[in-house]
């Protein structure tokens, strides 16, 4: 059995590797088998149509973003190519508006993020292995009722969690944001690392349990190397609910030491909206980190499911 | 930072000279908690004589949570800076917008500020209500500096069952129709100083722009889960106009019901003007484009032709600067405001207004020095001087000088004239249900799907709560 | 151990960060080295220490909080009288109530199945088509931003003005452009509704292709093959292969995208504060107990908000014991 660290196993997949080829081109037949289920003409026009409505949002704030607040409320977004009118200020405004410095709330957004994604995503796995691989009484009850407790609006908890908080005296640190995240995404990282657990084939498992392998070493070395896809999904997005999050850094984080980024961007219009136009730029600026890491990951699971091609 | 004690002048003098320093001195320590000030200039003293009384805070710290961010914020924590040099405390200042949502949840998990500023009476009312050991009475020294500086009724918004929980803070007035000068001038038009001549002048405009583009009114009351308040301070002040100071204290209070003739009346009179498809909504659509415009942008038509006026707060001046900072905001300029005409030019003026209030969670020495601060003409003085545009105080030893927008020092008259009665605006004095609940929704379906008048004030009547 | 509270500049607040990642890491290593030490362990010891952290911070967090939310359902605003189903006969006796129930209703069937949908047949037309990286990020794009940044989009998206005036909105220009009368797409009940909807579908289309394209991927090669040695291919292909091989991750994109759906109110407050017909549930539950400081009636608008879903707890409930008799 190789060594099962999740990383050499993203490595293994890599095209450049020898051993990613063979199972490229093997997926490659199928995918073209697949594709053919529409043609592929047809199929092409209507990507692009969905990808282009799907952005022309998006672009049309990236637009205003740059254009000075009077010609926003005079004319529309589509205009500006006509008669070009840009400006930096927004941008510059929202950046360095403020006496606290923009790079600091991006730092305690990174070091707030970074935990409350790996912390629920470890504590989730193991939980999901527990559901989907070790027979205990009470077993599918415990499950639906962690699955139930997604429902909990997130408001309800934040009295009972800030008292307790005070009581320990970590209010206002980070490290109640880390737990309340981490705990806000078990219900959720549960029921679809769960599913995904799940449909590994029932023998691989069976296989290892006859060499003698524990739960340990079979949520190591069996389940891992299959999961890292889904688990670089859950990750993904995690990082993005955690990133956009402001309700939990608000009641949590309440020192300015400790403020994210979206707690600037809620404070951009001013006390009472009078600096609306602020608004597109700050939306961008928040939106980029996200969109990188986005594309940085995006290979490991929008390349597919290929360790979980193992089943075929 | 040196701290000076110069020979002691005469104590507004004083205070003037401090608010001058302060301004270089603003550019010499920046951000008072992250240090995050560029300038280098040297630092300049500050007068400390009148903060003697605070005493010594070396080492201390007072926590603030508000409703006011960004620049605002910044004005805020500036105007703190004299205090903090000469006493030595420090201010830890945090702002939110979602403050009302979030203090409660702060004092129930025992993690209340030492200070929060209160944007409206009927939430300090409730905040009492429900947290009667949270919230303390207000100290000797700031409630001694309340009675000397601010008049009786600025006492009493910040009294709850005959205490004083809260002390004013800052101050807008709300009785304002936004105008452009230049406009008026040149259409021949007069500022109307009764109702009458409003509603003739808003003729006049109508018959003078026949094709209909150009509207007397423009309005915007979308403002997110609070869409309506712009529509309920109309209300409000019609019904200061056409019932009267008395009838309307009976109105907030519940004393006579929300669906009282009286103020059918007043908003059967807010719909002539609102209501009216020849008068509205210039440079934007029919009288429902009202319920989807947004507030910070109901009277951006003025600027481009498309309408002659809009019923908006002293604070509005700041989304002028917004949509162009050359726009100049003077009696002689491209825009201004002039007072909400009342029923006739003599009698008494009704005049509306908001403000903030400051509560305390805690009786330590520094908190109460620092609330009786914020109560002093000094820091009245200190935060005109720290802010270009948009604020004033109810105080009345602030220096009127230290203001530096016209809109903010006609404010400041109109709020110390004695011919004018002000009433603090009702929907922030009524209970959080009707205040800041159906009153607001009513008044847009008022205007969004036209629900008739006595349906409106039925259904705001029967949502009173009962207790 | 200030310095783990209270960390100074950006150099202490990682090394903050990378404390507390080891000091999770080590405390889960040793739980896991000391479970797999002894030769024979019951199940439910390997059980408890698999779930039990995750299930003390779920209890802890989430169980705790939602009883208490139960409990003071049936209290008055202060949680300090006991009012039995008061709070219950408000909430459902109120005139607005049928409306916000059916709002909530529809945004909960409408946007899972179009998002499901349409990111399905995203997942499945630009597979390894040449652009596939590229459109797919397009399409995921809207998932980084914030509810309340989307709002903003759409708001721009749907602004109205009269027609003789320069539309600053792009679809009431289109329908300008194309001779109709613009639109107060924000405004006009029932439809205004169906317009907020298309933000959260715009947001959640990108999650649900994203999970369906992964588990495309994985639908066995053999199975594939077969199929289309027997001659099956197009539409059929993917009726009968497709969508059976990724049930499972059809029902769990369609659980989390309706769960996320009901809890969802920033869109709605931010575009239109829950005004003309537009407000939802969840909505109410954040005004009631958190604006209005009505923490009996926001209670027990929660508990409806789980009532509600109850019926996908069932489905997934049937799914599971399905699921669980096939292994």
């Amino acid at each position: 059995m190789s060594i099962p660290i999740p990383d050499t196993t993203i490595v293994d997949e890599t095209p450049e590797q020898g051993k990613g080829v063979g199972k490229l081109d093997r997926l490659d037949r199928r995918a073209g088998a697949l594709r053919r289920t529409t043609s592929s003409k047809s199929a092409s026009i209507i990507a692009i149509v969905l990808a282009v409505l799907w952005t022309i949002p998006t672009f049309g704030l990236l637009v205003t973003s740059f254009r000075p607040a009077r010609e926003i409320r005079r004319t529309g977004w589509w205009t500006a190519f006509s008669n070009p009118e840009f400006t930096l200020e927004n941008y510059s405004d929202a950046l360095y508006g403020s006496s606290t410095d923009f790079a600091s709330y991006l730092v305690n957004s990174f070091v707030i993020t970074l935990p409350a994604v790996i912390i629920p995503i470890t504590l989730a796995l193991l939980a999901a292995y527990a559901f989907a691989w070790i027979d205990f009484r009470g077993r599918n009850i415990l499950f639906v009722a962690v699955f139930a407790l997604q429902i909990v609006p997130i408001q309800v908890t934040l009295v009972p969690l800030l008292s307790q908080y005070v009581n320990w005296g970590i209010d206002g640190s980070f490290w109640p944001i880390w737990l309340s995240h981490s705990i806000f995404a078990l219900p959720l990282a549960i029921f679809l690392l769960h599913n995904f657990m799940k449909d590994i084939p029932r023998e691989l498992v069976e296989a290892a349990r006859v060499d003698g392998a524990g739960h340990v070493r079979i949520f190591f070395t069996v389940l891992m190397p299959l999961l890292v896809p889904a688990i670089a999904a859950f990750g993904i997005f995690q990082f993005l609910w955690v990133w956009n999050d402001l309700l939990v850094a608000l009641t949590f984080g309440s020192a300015r030491d400790v403020a994210p980024i979206t707690v600037r961007l809620a404070e951009l219009s001013g006390s009472r909206g009078a600096s609306w136009h602020l608004l597109p730029a700050g939306a961008f600026i928040a939106i980029i980190v996200p969109v990188i890491v986005f594309l940085a990951l995006q290979r490991y699971f929008v390349r597919g499911l290929l360790a979980g091609s193992v089943k075929g | 930072m040196a701290r000076s004690t110069l020979s002691v002048k005469r104590r507004t003098l004083a205070a003037v000279a401090g608010g001058a320093a302060l301004a270089i001195v603003l550019t010499a320590c920046g951000g008072s908690d992250d240090g995050g000030g560029e300038g280098d200039t040297e630092a300049a003293p500050v007068d400390c004589a009148a903060y003697e009384q605070y005493g010594d805070l070396e080492g201390k710290t007072v926590t603030v949570y508000t409703t006011i961010v960004d620049t605002e914020a910044d004005q805020q924590q500036q105007s703190y800076e004299p205090f903090e040099e000469c006493t030595g405390a420090t201010i830890e200042y945090e702002g939110s917008k979602e403050f009302e949502a979030q203090l409660p949840v702060r004092i129930q998990s025992g993690s209340a500020p030492d200070i929060a500023y209160i944007p409206q009476p009927g939430f300090l009312k409730s905040l009492v209500q429900d947290y009667p050991d949270a919230i303390l009475p207000v100290g000797d020294a700031a409630s001694e500096n309340v009675d000397t500086y601010y008049t009786e009724s600025w006492r009493d918004y910040g009294t709850v069952d005959g205490t004083l929980y809260a002390t004013p803070l800052g101050a807008n007035v709300k009785s304002f129709v936004w105008y452009s000068p230049s406009m008026f001038e040149e259409a021949g038009y007069e500022i109307p100083t009764t109702w009458d001549e409003l509603v003739a002048l808003s003729d006049q405009i109508v018959e003078d722009n026949p094709e209909g583009d150009v509207k007397p009114w423009c309005a915007g009351i979308g403002s997110g889960e609070a869409t309506g308040w712009p529509a309920t301070d109309w209300m409000e002040d019609v019904v200061l106009r056409t019932a009267g100071p008395e009838v309307y204290d009976q109105w907030v209070n519940h004393e006579i019901p929300f669906n009282d003739p009286q103020i059918a009346d007043a908003l059967a009179s807010v719909g002539s003007v609102l209501k009216n498809e020849n008068y509205v909504n210039g440079g934007i659509g029919d009288v429902s484009s009202i319920a989807t415009t947004e507030f910070t942008e109901g009277g951006y038509p003025i600027v481009d032709g498309l309408c002659y006026m809009h019923r908006q707060a002293s604070f509005y001046q700041a989304n002028w600067s917004t949509l162009d900072p050359d726009l100049k905001v003077a009696e002689d300029g491209d825009v201004f405001a002039f007072y909400f005409p009342g029923e006739s030019a003599d009698a008494e003026k009704p005049l509306l207004g908001g403000g903030e209030f400051v509560v305390s969670f805690a009786d330590r020495p520094e908190v109460q020095a620092f609330q009786a601060y914020l109560t002093s003409p000094e820091w009245s003085n200190a935060k005109a001087t720290a802010t270009p545009q948009g604020w004033l105080s109810a105080n009345k030893e602030l220096d009127k000088s230290l203001l530096q927008s016209p809109i903010d020092q006609l404010s400041y008259e109109l709020l110390t004239d004695d011919s004018y009665v002000f009433r603090f605006d009702g929907s922030d004095m009524m209970p959080a249900a009707v205040g800041a609940g159906s009153f607001w929704t009513e008044m847009t379906e008022w205007i969004a799907s036209n629900k008739s008048d006595t349906a409106v004030l039925d259904a705001i009547e029967a949502s009173w709560p009962t207790s | 151990m200030d310095w783990l509270l209270n960390p100074e500049g950006t150099g202490g607040k990682f090394a903050v960060m990378i404390v507390a990642i080891l000091l999770f890491v080590v405390v889960m290593g040793v739980i896991l080295l000391l479970a797999d030490l002894p030769k024979r362990v019951p199940n439910w010891v390997i059980a408890a220490v698999f779930a039990g952290p995750a299930l003390l911070l779920i209890g802890f967090g989430l169980l705790y909080p939602g009883l208490k939310t139960v409990r003071d359902s049936f209290y008055n605003r202060t949680s300090t009288e006991f009012v039995g189903l008061d709070n219950y006969v408000t909430a459902l006796t109120r005139d607005e109530f049928q409306i916000v129930l059916r709002n909530t209703a529809v945004w909960v069937i409408v946007v899972p199945i179009v998002s499901t949908f349409l990111g399905l047949l995203y997942a499945v037309v630009v597979d390894r088509s040449r652009f596939e990286k590229f459109a797919k990020s397009l399409i995921f794009l809207p998932m980084a931003i914030s509810m309340v940044g989307a709002g903003i989009i759409w708001k721009f998206m749907y602004e109205y003005k009269a027609a003789n005036f320069d539309q600053i909105g792009l679809l009431n220009q289109i329908l300008v452009w194309v001779g109709l009368e613009p639109q107060k797409f924000l405004l006009d009940a029932p439809w205004n509704t169906f317009f907020l909807i298309v933000v959260m579908i715009w947001i959640q289309a990108g999650f649900a292709m994203t999970i369906l394209a992964a588990a495309i991927r994985g639908i066995p090669d053999d199975i594939v093959e077969a199929a289309r040695l027997d001659g099956v291919s197009g539409t059929r292909m993917f009726r009968y292969i497709t969508v059976p091989s990724i049930r499972p991750a059809l029902i769990v994109v369609l659980t989390t995208i309706a769960i996320g759906t009901l809890k969802v109110f920033d869109i709605v407050r931010t575009m239109t504060g829950g005004r003309f017909e537009t407000s939802v549930v969840a909505n109410e539950f954040y005004t009631q107990a958190l604006r209005q400081g009505e923490k009996g009636l926001g209670a027990a608008l929660a508990v409806i908000l789980f009532v509600l879903v109850i019926p996908i707890i069932i489905y997934n409930v049937r799914q599971l014991r399905a699921s669980e008799d096939i292994r």
